[in-house]
């Protein structure tokens, strides 16, 4: 029996396309269609390459939809535009795959322009197949940022006009003043020629992937007859009097020799690791005892107010990070939104031996005021019986309730004795650690070196708290 | 166990490293930015990847490629960029991805303002993308509730191959609480049906598309089935002196711990006044509500917005006992004693119903 000859398909593609509904041996593109060539020059080169089995396309939204009715790699379809996006994700967690995104000019320049800038901008390692047939194919032959001058569609019924919807857009030419892509080319799949130098374009954009260069992309200059509504018979003839003029074929840019290899391996991080980098080894709190000067120094919540750089927040951390260390319950939450216009800046932090509700109050059991507007604002918000302390360096009128404690405290004259004003919010905590006795010194300790960016400054502060403290205790 | 003082928005990127997040990609907006300066920071300590993409589309596309490579990943925002991320979010939801939204909401409409609102809930829990389909939503309400519910989001993600909303707000996220953080995961298990190189990729499809009616009705029938099964498990809510309350209190994120002090100083005065806060928005603790019904002779849901998870828990009680709302909004949070009052009121004419 004669050997019958079978038009063998390119391992790039399945033996059947077992994913398309009906006919499971031919494409579902109409006659003529370039995308159905370009998918062949594609199948091959990855057969060729011996890529199959790296290889991940992404399908995009257009005709091409059906990408991964063909291809014999790992598939995914994804919305429309966003085919670079999505495979910039896919490449990182894939160093090894070959990502190849497949769009059409619709897809690719309109709704996803930004999407495509960015990942060439971004150099990413993938490899985009851009095939531009002048129209949007699968919607009805609507106009694309393609569509050429005078081009009659679906959206242009009398023809493109400049004035209205500008003229072509040139992607690669576009594309290729970036510094961040390696490789861009346009071609087209006309005749013979042109359909070699595709089949070679192609080829190098994956290789550069391969070789881990950078940005690789082809776009390719294809038919759409139904969408143009030519007969297929003359589609050649129509794309080289219409499209060849408007855009050149030919490398656009090509900096692979220039560009290093780029290699990846993902890392399996140990526990011991993830720890250490997220600054997680702390020992465990010690639990110092509170000794109570009064039964009504108990779970406070605490007001700090004052300008903004005087270190309230950052005293208001220091309380709430204490807290913690001896074993309460414990927040801190910043004057948040409108509150922070007005030239007070203010916190609130609440400790207690049961869990915190609401970590803000509007009558607080303890007001720290750093400034004359926050006293004259806050003062009369403190709860019946509660303390309010303040700086009476700074603050140079006296509080009028009667029904409070009232501590004034000289926070910033200690703090100036001690070479540095702007440790007057430990003084103060130190004040209120004394006065109250809720927290130890031995936690604040702990925590000021945490708290204080600039590390010189510790011991300064330990100073500081000490003779807050003694202040109190001198009283 | 050691804590941490730390902010809830910096606590979700610990648990999430922690959970074994590969990946984040996100795109700055305050209230959630210091999820992404976090991120920036600890993500490539590990060799794990961190990107500003240029835009929550991009973003939200990445995470639908990072999570069908088979990786855990995240994205975090604020609402103008949750509106942007909801085509992504359908997608993600159609090809059953599973990863970590986090929602760290603020006032709307439009440009609205970066205060705390929660009036992304619609939005969230109702599936504000196309299609009908739903999103697993955890709602913390402490900086602790951010870092566990960040990993259970990671668990409930892949258990479900379903995307999970962290819907949180500027309170919570800016809030420093201690945490405890617990010990990194393992490796994890590979998941079979993604795109990852070197398994037989050729194989696997990740996509939402079904041309076929039928085959696109049978989806979404396994859909529905999976999010019933949802239902049934995954339920999570907190009773506070529920027990023998006559006016139940509800409400999540921010407004719970508010309500939990309005409780307390009602248990104090001797009303009987009880907190149900659900931890999952979607699914919804229906059945606790209709217990808490059983008791209670009405609802006060309290909310950042004009009345959304209302309607919720309207749905769930089908009028059996009344249920008021009470909203401030704009980024303005009601205080303790504000809502206390409005309870108070609430419950006299409760009282006077049962008389
Ligand atoms: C968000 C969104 N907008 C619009 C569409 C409708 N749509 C589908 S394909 C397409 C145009 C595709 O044209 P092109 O990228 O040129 O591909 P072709 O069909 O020509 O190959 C449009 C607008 C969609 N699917 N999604
Ligand atoms: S409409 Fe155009 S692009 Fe689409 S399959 Fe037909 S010829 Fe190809």
């Amino acid at each position: 029996m004669p050997k019958k000859l079978v038009l063998e398909r390119p391992k790039g593609f399945y033996e059947k396309f077992e994913r398309k509904p009906g006919d499971k041996s031919n494409t579902h593109y109409c006659p003529g269609c370039g995308h159905g060539v370009i998918h062949k020059l594609i199948a091959e080169a990855i057969e060729d390459l011996g890529i199959q089995d790296r290889v991940i396309m992404v399908s995009p939204v257009g005709c091409s939809v059906f990408v991964y009715y063909y291809f014999k790699t790992g598939n995914i379809q994804v919305a429309h535009g966003r085919a670079p996006a999505v495979a910039t994700a896919l490449k990182r967690a894939n160093p090894k795959a070959i990502v190849v995104s497949y769009q059409g000019d619709g897809d690719l320049a309109a709704i996803g322009g930004n999407n495509i800038l960015q990942a060439a901008n971004r150099g990413e390692h993938i490899t985009v197949f851009f095939v531009n047939n002048a129209i949007y194919g699968m919607t009805g032959g609507q106009m694309a940022p393609t569509t050429l001058p005078g081009m009659k569609t679906t959206t242009t019924p009398y023809g493109r006009d400049e004035d209205n919807e500008g003229p072509p857009m040139k992607v690669s030419e576009l594309l290729a003043t970036l510094d961040g892509p390696t490789y861009i080319e346009r071609t087209a799949v006309w005749d013979n020629k042109s359909i070699a130098k595709t089949r070679m374009a192609i080829r190098k954009a994956l290789q550069c992937q391969m070789d881990g260069k950078g940005f690789s992309m082809v776009e390719t200059l294809a038919a759409c007859p139904s969408g143009w509504k030519v007969d297929p018979k003359n589609q050649y003839e129509w794309m080289l009097e219409n499209m060849q003029p408007f855009f050149p074929l030919g490398v656009k840019k090509d900096i692979r020799d220039e560009r290093e290899s780029w290699h990846r391996t993902p890392r399996d991080n140990s526990a011991e690791e993830v720890s250490e980098a997220l600054d997680l080894n702390v020992p465990d709190p010690k639990l110092f005892p509170s000794e109570y000067k009064k039964d009504s120094y108990r779970n406070p919540s605490i007001k700090l107010a004052g300008f903004g750089g005087q270190g309230i927040l950052s005293a208001g951390a220091m309380l709430a990070n204490s807290a913690m260390e001896q074993g309460y319950h414990s927040s801190w939450i910043p004057s948040y939104g409108p509150e922070m216009r007005g030239g007070t800046a203010y916190c609130f932090v609440n400790i207690s031996d049961q869990e915190i509700g609401s970590p803000t109050v509007s009558h607080p059991d303890v007001l720290m005021a750093f400034n004359r507007p926050s006293l004259e604002k806050f003062e009369a918000d403190v709860k019946t019986g509660g303390l309010l302390m303040y700086d009476s360096t700074i603050i140079d009128v006296e509080p009028t309730r009667t029904d409070i404690e009232v501590l004034a405290v000289p926070a910033t004259k200690i703090a100036d004795g001690l070479g540095n004003t702007r440790m007057a919010n430990t003084v103060m905590t130190g004040a209120y650690l004394a006065q109250t006795g809720i927290l130890s010194r031995e936690a604040m300790e702990q925590t000021i070196p945490k708290a204080l960016k600039r590390k010189n400054l510790v011991d300064a502060n330990y100073l500081a708290l000490k003779a807050g403290m003694e202040f109190v205790e001198n009283q | 166990m050691a804590k941490e003082l730390i902010k809830g928005n910096e606590a979700v990127v610990k648990a999430a490293l922690l959970a074994g997040c590969q990946s984040f990609y996100g795109y700055p907006i305050t209230p959630a930015s210091e999820i992404a300066h976090a991120g920036a920071l600890f993500f490539p300590r590990l060799g794990r990847t961190f990107l500003q993409a240029e835009s929550e589309i991009a973003s939200i596309n990445m995470v639908y490629g990072a999570a069908a490579a088979g990786e855990r990943t995240m994205t975090a925002s604020s609402s103008p960029g949750i509106s942007l991320k909801q085509e992504g979010m359908s997608y993600l939801a159609g090809a059953e991805l599973p990863c970590l939204i986090v929602d760290v909401m603020r006032g709307g409409p439009g440009l609205g303002n970066i205060a705390p609102e929660q009036s992304d809930y619609n939005q969230i829990v109702k599936g504000g993308g196309h299609g009908s389909y739903e999103l697993i939503v955890l709602a913390p309400n402490s900086a602790q509730e951010m870092a566990d519910f960040t990993r259970l989001a990671f668990d409930l993600a892949d258990k479900w191959r379903n995307p999970v909303v962290l819907l949180t707000d500027g309170y919570i996220g800016q809030m420093m609480e201690p945490v405890e953080f617990g010990e990194s995961v393992g490796k994890l298990p590979r998941k079979e049906w993604s795109l990852t190189e070197g398994f037989n990729m050729d194989e696997n499809l990740v996509s939402s598309i079904f041309l076929d009616t039928d085959e696109l009705e049978a989806h979404n029938a396994h859909l529905q089935a999976k999010y019933r099964k949802i239902e049934a498990e995954e339920i999570r809510y907190e009773a506070y002196q529920c027990d023998d309350a006559e006016l139940v209190l509800m409400g999540f994120g921010i407004v719970s711990r508010i309500l939990r002090s309005v409780v307390d100083r009602a248990r104090d005065e001797g009303l009987k006044i009880g907190l149900l806060r659900p931890k999952t928005l979607w699914p919804f603790p229906k059945d606790a509500i209709r217990e808490v019904a059983g008791t209670a002779n009405k609802i006060l849901t309290v909310e950042l917005n004009f009345g959304q998870m209302v309607d919720d828990v309207r749905l769930a009680l089908n009028g059996s006992i009344p249920v008021e709302f009470y909203g401030r909004q704009g980024g303005n949070v009601p205080t303790v004693e504000e809502v206390y009052e409005v309870a108070k009121t609430h419950l006299s004419a409760a009282a006077d119903v049962s008389a």
